[in-house]
Order: structure tokens, then sequence, then C-alpha cells
């Protein structure tokens, strides 16, 4: 499908591009993850020309989502190549030129069951970064149980409209459009009712309000849906047949936090113990306390076992083969492994750690207490440790289900 | 710290894919694991089987890592790993640690010429066994506590010691052990053989049902074509063969680890209570859950470490201490959990599960414990 010079040819003529092109300010100063760019959006909040000129640059040449076709501003390489573009980025430590969740999940999801109109209208506008998208699909009473949502949409005329509360939607306020689960057939039994729906958020009576976290942040919104007219041309897929479509989105999803999970090999153990050094005030040599220090190491070796995994599995894509049951675990011993190893941080910091802003404090050892507390999302957002676990006992496993 | 050069090579080629599920195949069937039950343990019996160890041996795998020089296969220490991994999927208490990971590698890695051609061949076609002594009681692995001594002479060394625990050393056509040198306080590696004057061998009752003997050493004198690699640097010499040593014995705790978790799967499969199969309960279905991680995460450990001793000997060390740190916890974790979903049943001397669980103990303890490997993991990181 791509017209593409072989890898390597193509690895060279791409370094050499960012070597003339890429923004001198920007070089070095970001690992390139799936969350480390420019989110965009209408509501973006003034930004340094740099990011947008670097945005210009990649989307000239359909860089700003390397596999989708030319005609939606993609620029219609294939898997390995993006890869190899992706390398070369990190390899400079630049930015990704766009993320989000246009990006990331809705935009492979419409590319898949998506129509022509649809395609054509928002796939330009995620590529450009113009739209930002966020996530509809928790509810009050639908988080692991997924399938339970029951926001409404009523038909009336050639239009939906939507009555209801969505939960757990990332930066909504930031975002301009939302896709949705909604219920369109409340006599159909839990999946069959429910159609995929996108929403423009400057509909009349949709309103995002911030939900506080423990951590002082608020990544997340409530959003409350009431009397909200939408096109029916706004449905993806077939009425009633949105499960199928949410569940593709789901896979997108895993795979936006899968690579957001690769980290440098060392790079928390090195955090570690650095914090040590600082807080018992030990420059050098083994650390005086016995006991940390094997917390330390314990919680090394589990890091490096883990990447060693990652990598294993990237090495048998590479090979041709499909990494198969074991990829079900990179989710739960990713993020029990980032919380554990800030609770360790803590425990280093002892009261130190305590503080929630910079009076008495330090400004460094605050960050990691609210990253510290945040963390403790990591294991209930995008399929709690629990459905993690049902899934390889279930999927993986062949465990028989309960009565 | 971890290595900024692109990630060690995991993956079996065809070849090492199909030395993996025949030596699987051939593995269960004739060495299954309740055979541990009828293997004699009088004293004067070997505990192990020659006849298997001989099939094994025409077979290829006990030469696969000695060069073809010297009767073997010449291929990687990967390859053994292998053949390794297959070994711990029913225990086998066959000598590969004593004389394919210790003995051999010592020759292979310090050996002179001489020695090599004297023993390796052997170990190739199954003819020779070897064993290491090294440790002492109350030393725990710590080499600045070895007291056995080799005293110097006009035409050699005399040694005295008392080694306990030695693997396979009841079997053994010759041992290498560990002695401080005197005058002086290098410590040296001699290779003495069986017959020597002076060597008492007495055979240990083991729970794990591995082979292990004491070994003797009342003024047994050895020339100096007995010496394994030049006595400056045989201290380093040992710290690499344990760490090979820990490695393959890693690949085999994999193998037990993966087996034991299989049996307990289907257990729970098949095992009917309240009018269905407990593998239903979700109490149950999120450990096993978590073993399956647990496995994954040590199988990386493994392949990473077992890859490193071919391709990049200067991050064995640390890689060898991750090993058998993740495998002894994830074996543990593995064997105690079957005992418990097991239930009454697995408590039994009549079923197997509870040989895994002994061997999990006696494999974490061996070569540095946990806590062991996580003080030499800092030290390799630098704190």
């Amino acid at each position: 499908m791509s017209e593409a010079p072989p890898l390597t040819e193509f690895r060279d003529e791409i370094r050499a591009w960012l070597e003339a092109n890429a923004p001198a300010s920007l070089r070095g100063t970001s690992p390139c993850g799936p969350f480390d760019g420019y989110w965009g959006g209408k509501k973006h909040p003034p930004v340094d020309p740099d990011v947008l000129r670097w945005r210009d640059l990649c989307l000239e040449r359909g860089l700003t989502a390397p596999t989708w076709p030319k005609a939606y501003g993609g620029a219609g390489l294939d898997r390995d190549h993006a890869v190899v573009f992706y390398e070369e980025l990190r390899a400079m430590g630049l930015p990704r030129p766009v993320v989000g969740f246009g990006f990331a999940m809705i935009g492979p999801t419409l590319l898949e069951f998506g129509n022509e109109a649809q395609k054509r209208e928002h796939l330009p506008r995620i590529c450009a970064g113009e739209i930002r998208w966020c996530q509809g699909y928790s509810e009050p009473n639908a988080g692991s149980d997924l399938a339970n949502v029951q926001m409404r949409a009523v038909r009336d005329g050639d239009h939906f409209v939507v009555d209801g509360q969505k939960v757990w939607t990332s930066h909504a306020d930031k975002s301009d459009w939302i896709f949705c689960l909604v219920r369109t057939d409340p006599t159909a039994k839990k999946q069959r009712g429910i159609s995929f729906l996108l929403v423009d958020m400057d509909t009349p009576g949709v309103t995002p309000r911030e939900i506080e976290l423990i951590s002082g942040s608020s990544p997340f919104c409530e959003t409350f849906f009431e009397g909200v007219r939408v096109p029916l041309g706004n449905v993806v897929g077939e009425v009633n047949s949105g499960w199928t479509v949410a569940k593709a989105l789901l896979g997108h999803e895993r795979s936006m936090i899968g690579q957001s999970i690769g980290r440098a090999p060392g790079s928390g153990q090195r955090e570690l113990v650095a914090k040590a050094r600082h807080h018992l005030g030990a420059a050098e040599g083994p650390l005086p306390d016995p006991l940390l220090r094997d917390a330390i190491a314990h919680n090394g070796m589990d890091e490096e076992a883990f990447q060693l995994t990652l990598a294993r599995l990237a090495q048998t894509r590479e090979a041709g083969a499909s990494p198969g049951s074991e990829s079900s675990i990179l989710k739960i011993a990713a993020t029990e492994m980032k919380q554990r190893r800030y609770t360790l941080g803590m425990r280093i910091a002892g009261e130190e750690g305590l503080g929630w802003t910079d009076d008495g404090f330090d400004a460094q050892d605050v960050d990691f207490t609210r990253g510290w507390l945040r963390s403790r999302a990591n294991t209930i957002e995008g399929g709690s440790s629990e459905i993690q676990l049902n899934i390889i006992a279930k999927r993986v496993l062949g465990l028989p289900d309960g009565k | 710290m971890a290595s900024e050069d692109s990630p060690l090579w995991m993956l079996l080629d065809e070849g090492q894919q199909m030395l993996a599920s025949t030596a699987a195949q051939f593995l269960s069937k004739s060495a299954p694991v309740g055979r541990l039950r009828e293997l004699p343990r009088a004293p004067g019996a070997d505990g192990f089987s020659r006849a298997l160890w001989a099939e094994m041996a025409e077979l290829g795998w006990l030469g696969l890592q000695i060069p073809e020089a010297h009767g073997g296969l010449g291929l990687g220490f990967f390859d053994l790993a292998i053949v390794l991994e297959a070994s711990g999927q029913t225990l086998m208490p066959e000598p590969f640690v004593s004389t394919l990971l210790l003995g051999a590698q010592a020759l292979l890695l310090g050996g002179t010429d001489a020695q090599r051609a004297r023993y390796l061949p052997g170990v190739a076609d199954g003819s020779r066994l070897l064993a290491l002594a090294y440790d002492e009681r109350g030393m725990r692995g710590d080499l600045s506590r070895l007291r056995a001594s080799a005293t110097r002479e006009a035409d050699g060394f005399t040694l005295r010691g008392v080694k306990p625990h030695a693997l396979d050393a009841h079997v053994a056509d010759a041992i290498v052990v560990a002695a401080r040198v005197e005058p002086g306080d290098a410590i040296g590696l001699f290779i003495v053989p069986r017959d020597a004057a002076g060597l008492a061998i007495e055979r240990e009752q083991r729970m794990d049902l591995l082979n292990a003997a004491t070994v003797r050493l009342d003024a047994v004198r050895v020339g100096e074509d007995a010496v394994v690699g030049p006595l400056e640097t045989s201290e380093a010499l040992l710290s690499a063969v344990l760490d090979r040593a820990r490695i393959g014995l890693s690949a085999q705790m994999l193998g037990a680890m993966e087996r034991a978790f299989e049996m307990t799967v289907a257990y729970l499969k098949e095992r009917v209570q309240f009018g269905v199969p407990i593998g239903s309960f979700q109490a149950l279905q999120h450990r096993a859950a978590r073993l399956f991680i647990e496995i994954a995460l040590a199988r990386s450990s493994v392949l990473a470490a077992a890859r490193a001793v071919d391709d990049r000997p200067a991050e064995v060390p640390r890689l060898a201490a991750l090993a058998k740190a993740k495998c002894g916890e994830a074996f543990w974790q593995v064997a105690a959990e079957a005992i418990q979903m097991h239930g009454g049943i697995g408590m039994t001397a009549e079923h197997d599960i509870g040989f895994y669980f002994k061997r999990a103990q006696a494999a974490e303890v061996m070569f540095g414990d946990g806590a062991t490997q996580r003080r030499r993991w800092a030290e390799a990181c630098g704190y």
C-alpha cells in the first residue's frame, strides 16, 4: 500500500529532513510518547510559535498522522515506516507534532467504521490539531460495567435528542467534540441497544464540569447533556450496533496506553536512587539504609523485567508473529509497578513528602507527592486492574465463567 | 545501570524452537515428575537415572555448548538454557547444574587445554560427571569467609577443608574445589579426581530430591596441573561460573513454575465444589492471573540473561542477579499458591505438586537468595 522508499533509505531521508527543519527550541525536550506533543483544539491556551511551526511542517508532509491515507491528511505510510519516523523523533528528543484522543482513538476508529462524509469532515481537522476530542464512555453507573450506559438518545426527525450524564471525560472542558456511547434502544439487552455518536461540544445543552482529584489536579470532567440535538449523520456505524465500534476504539485506547508505558530503561531506579541520595545525604557509595537499598533494588529489578518483557513482545511483532496472550499483562504490570515506585519514593522522602505547596517544602517533592496521589488512578482508569485480571483469567487461562 | 544498546534478543530461532519442543516432549515422557518418588534414596544409590543421562548425551544435549574440538556441538549458552528449562518442568535431579553449569563452565572459562581435553569430551558423551565444592557452613556464598586451605608445596598444593551441600559430588568423577592459597590470600580453584587420597564424600539426603554430598578434604595432594584458571584470577572465575549457574538454574526454575502453574490451572477447571468448577470463582481467577503475570516477567529475565552470556558478557552479573531473584520470587509464589489451590490433595505425598513446593524453596536459597541477589544488583548499579 505504501509508495515509500525502503526503510533504511526512509530513515536517512527523515533524519536529514529533521536535521534541516525541526525547530531547534524543541529538540531534546520530549520523550515523544503518545501524550507528549501539541494537543490542539480551539480552546488551547496560547502556545510557543515553534510548536505550531513544527505542527505545520509535519502537516505539510502528512506526518502528523503518518499512517492515515493522504486523502484525509495523512502520509499513507505503513506501520513500519511510521515506527521509523517516531524513532527518529525520539532520537532527537522532539515532541509529536499532534497528539490527543482524536489522533489516537477516534481517528483510527473512523477509518475503520466511519462513512465517507464523516472521514472527510473529521480526519483532516484531527491531522491539523484543529479539533480536540474527548471520550464519553463512563457514566455514574457504567464504569467497569461499561455496557450499562444509560444516556438516552431519542430520535426526533433527522436528529437524536440526547439526555444524560457522562463522567471521567478527560479534558472535556478543553475539547471541541466528544464521541459518546448512547442508549438508542432501551428495550434491547445491554450491548444491543447502544449507538456510537459524535457530538459537537458547542451544541446547546452540553455542560462539562471539572472534577477535582485527590492530587489537586482536574484532568477529568463530568459532562451533562440536556436536550442536546445531534444530527442523525453523526452516528458511526449502524444505529444500535455501537458496541462493536466501542470495542474497536477500546483496542486503540489500550494501544495508546501501551505506548505510553515504555520509559527510558532504568530511569525509575535512577530517580529513586537520586532521591535517596538527596534525602539520606549520601552522595556516593552504598546507600546507608540497607532496607531502603533492598527495596529500591527490588523496584529496579521489577522495572527491568518489565522493560525486557516489552522488548520481547516488540521483538515478537518484529519477527512477524503475534505477541499473543502475554500482552494482556502490560497494563496491570506497568501501572502497579508505577504505584510501587511512587510509594517507595514517598517512603524515601519521609516528612519532606508531606507538602501540598512549596511553602515549607521543595517544589520537586511537592510535584512527586501529587504524582503519587495521581498514580492511584492508574489502576482504575482505562480498564481497572480487576478487569485486566478478569481478561487474563478468562481469555488467556480459559477459566470458566461464574454461575 | 541498564544498557544503552538495543535490548538483548530474547526470541528462539526455528532450530531452537524445535529443540525446546523436542526436549519438553521427550522429558515429559521419559522423566515424569512422579519418578522422584521411586528414584532410590538409599546410601550408594545415585538418585538419578544414568540411562537417561546417556540418552540425553546421544541426543547431543549434554554437549550443546561444548566446542566441537572437545566433542560438543559448539552452540551457545542460550541453547543450553532451552534444554535446562525443559529439564526443570519435571524437576529432573540429573546432574545438569553440577556437571554442565558448575564443572563444565569452570573448565570452559578457565581450564587449561589439557584439563579441557581430559574432561570435556566425557561431559559431552555423558561418561563423566563433575561437581563444584565451594560453599562452607556459615559462609553463605561470601567468599571472604571461605576457610578451606590450599597450602603451597614444592610440587603442588595440599588441600584441607569441609564443603557441605556440593551438588552431585557423590557421583562426580572430578570435583572442582575452592580453597584459600597459603601463603597469600588468593582463592584458587583446583580440580580433584574422585579417587584422590584423603578425599571423603558423604552423601546427603535433601527434601527437594536434588542430590548432594559433603566433601571432606583431609590433606589431599594435587599437582600444579590441578589449578583451574591462573590463581590471580580464580576468584573472578568462580564468580563468573556461579553467575552462569544462577542463570542456568533460573532456566530450570522457569520450566518448573510453568509446569506447576499448568497443573494448577488444569485443577481449577476440573475440581468441582458447590456444584461448579472452583476456577469459576473470581477469588481464585485473580490469583491465578497474577501468577501468569509473574511468570511472564520471570521468562523475560531468564531469556535476556541467557542471551547475555553469549552476546554481552559485561551485563551477565547484573542480569544473573535479576533472573535469579525474579525466578526465586515467582517460583515460590506459584508453588505456594499451587498447594493452596489444590487444597488437601496438594498436601499429600501422593500428589506431585508438593515436589514443586520443596524445589522452589531449595532453588530460592541456592547460589544466593533474593536479598543477596538484590544486594549484588545494587552494587552493579552503583548504589
